[in-house]
């Protein structure tokens, strides 16, 4: 078994235009900043973006090289705009040329997670009393209330990881992990851009996050200076 | 009327309220700031809802790892005993109610201990990120902000006029003029800043202030 496909190009031929595409990342940290090049010279339009934030602090690098190109047309986020700045989303937004639903960031991860696990949906306390409730399920436990928030899945889900082995075992670098073991899990086809590919054995068992049969493609990443803010 | 501490002493008065062994997550912004005054041999562990338990200072320039950020993308460094993990559990740690106090930025918090701080209405969008996981699941929830807006519009109010964070979630308000907790009774201010009269923290404040039987000024 060997997942590793030979250049971006390839693992993302198949990204038609709109499609639900999770992407990993927090900040800065954890961005498949090679395969969203790869996304961005494809040119797949109509995309609905999976991510906690649609990017703005590397706007070169990340997901707002797609905003610029209009090929993302709707978002689910959790942090979508920052404070003294107006990024390539948000100016797209207020034009009205691209939708947001807006998920608390617990509630955004726990959506993924249930997605990749098979169950549709959960209540959660987050949210009750704000915006965030607006049409949904309200039921009582404990004499507190709790909405109903159903799962999140996607037809291809973007990571990063820093080693995988052949066969797509993944291990992440610190804060880098965030989202991208929770959204390998809840798509179609998971694409893993990693820092170095070894192979099959050379991955301790016990370090493995992803194990493979969540991931279908693996590429090894360009390597990026992309430095702080 | 003076414009009270700046916003070091706002985080070091903030640092003061935790105490030994105390899980804690700072909010982006002013709360990233209460880092730098938790002293070593405190014993608090900081948590952070990107994936990490036991980070330390902010790194310097050379030490910088774009891997190894807080909430705010900035660059940290890590203490022994630290752990990483997914958005998921870092979301469990604090739904689940292992997170024990939260600190905060706000816009505006109400006399019953609404919180709005993630959103201006003008801006037409925010981000809410993980603060209403934060303010739902965490075990109290201080809030620290300057006391009055720019242009002197109250931050503290009967009613939020912003859009919710969470309704009945503060426990405490620590500004640049006071310690004020939200109480059954309504606001009670525990202590003031040096040099800041009791009558200038009720000027500055929309609803009508209750006055600790121990009222005293702040300590720093």
């Amino acid at each position: 078994m060997d997942k590793v496909v030979s250049s971006p190009e390839e693992a993302v031929a198949d990204i038609v235009n709109g499609s639900t595409i999770m992407f990993g990342g927090f900040g800065v940290a954890g961005i498949p900043f090679t395969l969203i090049k790869a996304l961005y010279e494809k040119g797949t339009k109509g995309i609905t973006a999976i991510t906690n934030s649609p990017g703005g602090r590397l706007e070169d690098f990340d997901l707002s090289v797609l905003f610029r190109k209009r090929q993302i047309s709707e978002v689910i986020a959790s942090y979508p705009v920052y404070s003294g700045k107006v990024n390539a989303f948000e100016e797209l937004y207020l034009k009205g040329e691209v939708g947001l639903e807006l998920v608390p960031q617990g509630t955004f991860a726990e959506r993924i997670r249930a997605g990749g696990a098979g169950i549709p949906g959960f209540y959660t306390p987050t949210g009750v009393g704000t915006v965030a409730e607006e049409g949904k399920e309200k039921r009582t436990f404990g004499g507190k209330e709790h909405l109903l928030e159903l799962a999140l899945r996607a037809d291809f889900a973007l990571v990063k990881a820093h080693k995988a082995d052949r066969m797509g075992n993944l291990t992440y670098r610190m804060t880098a992990r965030n989202f991208n073991p929770l959204m390998a899990t809840a798509a179609d086809i998971t694409i893993a851009e990693v820092d170095e590919i070894v192979e099959v054995g050379e991955l301790d068992p016990e370090s493995v996050v992803t194990p493979g049969i969540y991931v279908n493609r693996i590429i090894k990443g360009e390597k990026y200076d992309v430095g702080f803010e | 009327m003076t414009s009270g501490l700046s916003r070091e002493l706002i985080a070091l008065r903030a640092a003061r309220e935790l105490r030994s062994g105390q899980y804690v997550n700072l909010g982006i912004g002013l709360p990233t700031l209460v880092s730098n005054f938790i002293p070593e041999e405190m014993g608090v562990v900081l948590h952070s809802e990107n994936g990490a338990l036991g980070f330390g200072r902010i790194a310097d320039e050379g030490e910088m790892d774009i891997d190894l950020v807080n909430a705010s993308s900035q660059p940290l460094t890590l203490k022994p005993g630290a752990a990483f993990f997914d958005s998921a559990l870092a979301f469990g740690m604090i739904r689940g109610g292992h997170v024990n106090v939260s600190v905060l930025g706000a816009y505006q918090v109400s006399e019953k201990g609404d919180l709005a701080n993630w959103m201006v209405t003008d801006r037409r969008v925010g981000s809410i990120g993980g603060s209403m996981d934060l303010v739902s699941g965490a075990g109290s929830v201080i809030v620290v902000m300057e006391h009055t807006t720019r242009s002197g519009e109250y931050r503290i109010v009967s009613e939020c006029t912003y859009p919710l964070t969470g309704r009945r979630v503060v426990n405490t308000i620590i500004t640049s003029l006071a310690v004020i907790d939200i109480t059954p009774k309504g606001l009670l201010l525990r202590e003031v800043a040096p040099s800041v009269t009791v009558e200038d923290v009720q000027a500055a404040t929309g609803p009508r202030l209750l006055l600790a039987e121990d009222l005293r000024e702040m300590e720093l």
